[in-house]
């Protein structure tokens, strides 16, 4: 179908390259840069640089990295970044609950400067002052803002942050000989998947509770799962559908009064800022994602920082070191009776933190809540906006409005036409939007997820609801146009078959060539 | 070339319009006619093959003549190839069996059929599982889980699943009530058999969560986690369906699919038992009972699992029964509780309240089990 008159959709067309995988690139003796070999009046000093390094530590064989030229491999990477899309690029609201918003270019500058680039962990804390100071001040604005007493900034994503709640969980019923018999946690089906998962990884028994009719955690489900095994309770509140929980202190108190420990996903809390805090509901532990809430980007898989705060009782057990601050002067502090040890080396990802102290900064305490309500704005006028698309849907809401995000359904578009929320994702790529579903399995039916921010303009906004609209119109008139898409973009069709099957899915070359066979890549000789 | 069935049942769905609640058997339709209802199948059968219109080059269409088959498919511009012919004056469930043979018989990639619970069963009956199939949905009773969702979505995933899209096959349960019951107001489904459907969950790689695993995965962790806490000094109850198939399999025991197996210190010592049988089994020993919820509505007892009666229910306790779902199966009941109908009130009531649903290995969700009432 034609863009139509008025529309603020663009034509657009992504490049394509045909990539290998850098593997795939290697030939063997190429390199990227040739190191001359060392003076004699060098090595005759030292010697070769290998065998002072204890035998045990030596590795027999080269590590298998790919063996490239330096011209290919920049025109590998530019070419992978032009087949990308990212925030930079893209009105990219539609990957709700990962709070794409601005991330000023200036703080880049600061991360990038010489003064946090040039410093080294190793470094005498009387050098490195200005940075100490970054991140015990970072600790306060962050105690302000949850309420609670003291922060880590160790923990390097959101789910890094989860686990180390576990860990903090798992110590602290250590301490009172309880470890062992606590080892259930308990958690919502809406807040976020880590929540469960991380935990998983800390050795815990899952217990997933599932909402009341109204979309709410059901407090009464609580009421069940609770017992003299419960370790604690991790949720997200808002939850990923956007609902804020009201009865949230109620939740706590139940998990508290069975003896367990709470802690609050706020890995997102765009919503809230300055408006609810960990405190007040009661939560013994919290975390924030820096690169959510706090202006500074998704490190696409990393370096992050999940900043997680405690309670005084809890503090306790708040990896190594903290910053702490004598009146005189900052410094590492190793001093925290029941710490569970350290979740990264050293003390975190200093310029993540350094581009959120900027930020917060920037805005101070009234810009933070002026963020937070231009979110929840945003979001409503796009639920107005997306609920009046026939065959959209906001499962659960009621008329209710919702706070920094909504999950959606196409739920009767799908009944309607049999174009699901599948081949709209795809169909919208043709017009350089992103649109993410929920995670699996699907709870909403068809559903997708929008979060718009504070950062996108009605504008903005509008050209996403053109999209929405163009390709539901499309979905009626010529819904093979839906069905095949995308047409425009860098691989048509990934074949989904093997994404779900532990047996073929494979996250790295190495797991690739096991599962697969070296005969499915395509290796030069 | 792949090749498509095409089997519709015209008088499906006809019961409905008149509050009938079912269209099975020549008296009942006969007096659906005299209050005037009129056929419905054939109009959404054509809804469904409009999204298959577009990919009528990659495929050939075989169907039974007229109201079978051949004239909705005629609507729509497809040129099918006729096999067969139904009764005259009116098709019979013999007709849907027998075309379902020959189109099996044929080697079609996917047999698409328009009609409610019965036709599925008469379908189920002829063929089982040999042929994938697909439901539109154009009867009354719509209990089953081999049913797309709307005409249109079944031909799209129809579509989906001859272009090679969709890959993949599950296992779908075939549920039928006994109208007579029902237009009584008595619900007294059973589970019938198993049909094999176009598995279409979709995954669509996504940058911020690795997928879940798959089906079949999950039901082999929820049997792994079920091993590790069996003992040795009480008997397990099994009951049907095929999330308890993997732990049957793991502990190297024949599975009744359809019926109750008993096992004791990973021995079995009933197939396919008999509630007096069960009875006999469980006197003066400690039980557990596994279930899973079976069909879309989401029945844990009182459907397709009637020997497990309420005498059995009583004797083995409340907080002995262990109930086991994949995530997908507990979400496809979009928050609607699990549901007992054992057909004693009193068992029902002592049954309702929040219970402890096995997901996985080391997982749970706590679920709520309301009464059919």
């Amino acid at each position: 179908m034609e863009i139509q008159p008025g529309s603020r959709l663009r034509n657009f067309h992504q490049a394509k390259w045909d990539e290998e995988v850098i593997f795939e690139l290697s030939t063997p003796g190429q390199r990227g840069l040739h190191i001359p070999e060392v003076e004699t009046e060098i090595s005759d000093l030292v010697g070769d640089g290998l065998s002072s390094i204890p035998a045990g530590m030596r590795r027999a064989t080269a590590p298998g990295l790919p063996e490239v030229g330096q011209m290919r491999v920049l025109k590998h990477y530019l070419r992978l970044s032009q087949q990308n899309l990212g925030a930079d690029l893209n009105v990219d609201i539609g990957q709700g609950t990962c709070t794409m918003k601005y991330n000023p270019k200036i703080n880049e500058k600061i991360a990038a400067s010489s003064k946090a680039q040039d410093i080294h962990p190793h470094q005498d804390e009387s050098t490195v002052q200005g940075a100490l100071r970054v991140m015990y001040e970072l600790d306060l604005f962050l105690r302000e803002i949850s309420g609670l007493d003291r922060f880590s900034l160790q923990p390097s994503s959101g789910s890094q942050a989860i686990l180390t709640m576990a860990a903090i969980m798992h110590e602290y019923h250590q301490v009172r000989g309880q470890a062992d018999s606590r080892d259930e946690l308990i958690t919502t089906i809406f807040s976020h998947p880590s929540d469960a998962a991380a935990a998983a990884v800390k050795g815990y028994r899952i217990i997933t509770l599932y909402p009341d009719e109204q979309g709410m955690p059901d407090v009464e489900a609580l009421k069940a799962a609770v017992s003299n095994r419960t370790a604690g309770l991790f949720i997200t509140n808002p939850e990923d559908i956007g609902i804020f929980n009201p009865r949230i202190a109620e939740f706590t108190r139940i998990v508290h009064e069975a003896g367990g420990i709470c802690g609050y996903d706020q890995a997102n809390a765009n919503g809230i800022l300055g408006i609810t805090r960990a405190r007040e509901a009661d939560f013994d532990l919290c975390f924030f994602n820096l690169h959510k809430t706090f202006g500074a980007p998704h490190g696409c898989g990393g370096p992050a920082a999940g900043a997680l705060g405690a309670t005084r009782e809890l503090a306790e057990y708040l990896p190594v070191p903290v910053v702490s601050y004598d009146g005189s002067k900052y410094f590492l502090d190793y001093d925290v009776p029941h710490t569970i040890g350290k979740v990264r080396s050293f003390y975190g990802a200093f310029p993540v933190m350094l581009k959120s102290y900027a930020w917060i900064l920037s805005m101070g305490a009234e810009g933070l809540k002026e963020a937070a309500r231009i979110a929840v704005l945003n979001n409503n006028y796009l639920l107005k906006k997306i609920t009046e698309i026939a065959g959209a849907t906001s499962p659960y809401t009621g008329g209710k409005r919702r706070i920094e995000q909504v999950r959606y359904s196409w739920e009767e578009l799908y009944n309607e036409t049999g174009i699901d929320t599948h081949d709209v994702t795809r169909r919208m790529a043709d017009f350089g939007f992103h649109l993410w579903q929920s995670h699996h399995p699907f709870v909403v039916p068809q559903p997708f997820t929008i979060e718009p921010t504070e950062s996108y303009s009605k504008e903005e906004l509008d050209e996403y609801l053109d999209g929405l609209r163009h390709v539901v119109e499309e979905a009626r008139t010529e819904p093979q146009t839906v069905k095949s898409a995308p047409h425009n973009s860098v691989v048509h069709r990934i074949a989904e078959s093997s994404l779900d099957d532990p047996e073929k899915w494979a996250v790295t070359w190495r797991a690739f060539l096991k599962k697969h066979g070296k005969a499915a890549a395509k290796i030069r000789s | 070339m792949k090749t498509l069935g095409l089997i519709v049942n015209p008088v499906a769905g006809m019961g409905g319009t008149v509050g009938l609640k079912g269209t099975d058997g020549p008296e009942i339709l006969r007096r659906a006619e005299q209050l005037g209802a009129l056929p419905q199948a054939e109009k959404r059968t054509e809804q469904a093959l409009a999204g298959l219109v577009p990919h009528s080059d990659g495929f050939a269409l075989l169907t039974f003549s007229g109201v079978m088959g051949e004239a909705p498919a005629a609507a729509c511009g497809l040129k099918p190839q006729v096999i067969g012919s139904g009764s005259s004056p009116r098709t019979t469930p013999e007709d849907t069996a027998r075309a379902a043979r020959q189109m099996a018989d044929r080697g079609i990639d996917l047999l698409l059929f328009a009609g409610g619970d019965g036709t599925a069963r008469d379908i189920c009956g002829a063929i089982g599982t040999s042929v994938t199939v697909l439901g539109i949905p154009a009867g009354v009773k719509i209990h089953s889980a081999v049913f797309a969702s709307s005409p249109a979505a079944a031909g799209q995933v129809a579509a989906s699943f001859l272009t090679g899209e969709i890959a993949r096959v599950k296992e779908a349960e075939v549920m039928d009530i006994n109208e007579e019951d029902y237009r009584r107001d008595i619900l007294s489904a059973r589970l019938y058999g198993y049909l094999k459907i176009p598995d279409a969950r979709r995954l669509l790689q996504s940058l911020k969560a690795a997928s879940a695993p798959d089906e079949r995965t999950i039901q082999r962790a929820i049997a792994a986690g079920l091993v590790e806490r069996m003992t040795d000094d009480r008997c397990y109850i099994v009951g049907p369906g095929t999330t308890c198939r993997p732990l049957m399999e793991m502990l190297g025991l024949d599975n009744s699919l359809l019926g109750v197996d008993m096992i004791r210190a990973g021995r079995q010592i009933g197939k396919d038992m008999s509630e007096r049988e069960i009875l006999e089994k469980t006197a003066n020993t400690t039980c557990s009972l596994i279930l899973t919820p079976v069909g879309g509505q989401g029945f844990l007892l009182g459907r397709g699992n009637q020997q497990i009666s309420p005498e059995v229910i009583r004797r083995v306790g409340k907080e002995n029964i262990i109930v086991i779902a994949t995530p997908e199966k507990l979400n496809s009941q979009s928050g609607r509780p699990l549901l007992v109908d054992t057909g004693d009130v009193a068992t029902d009531s002592y049954l309702c309240g929040y219970y402890r649903v096995v997901t996985g290995y080391r997982e749970a969700a706590v679920y709520r089990v309301s009464c059919c009432a």
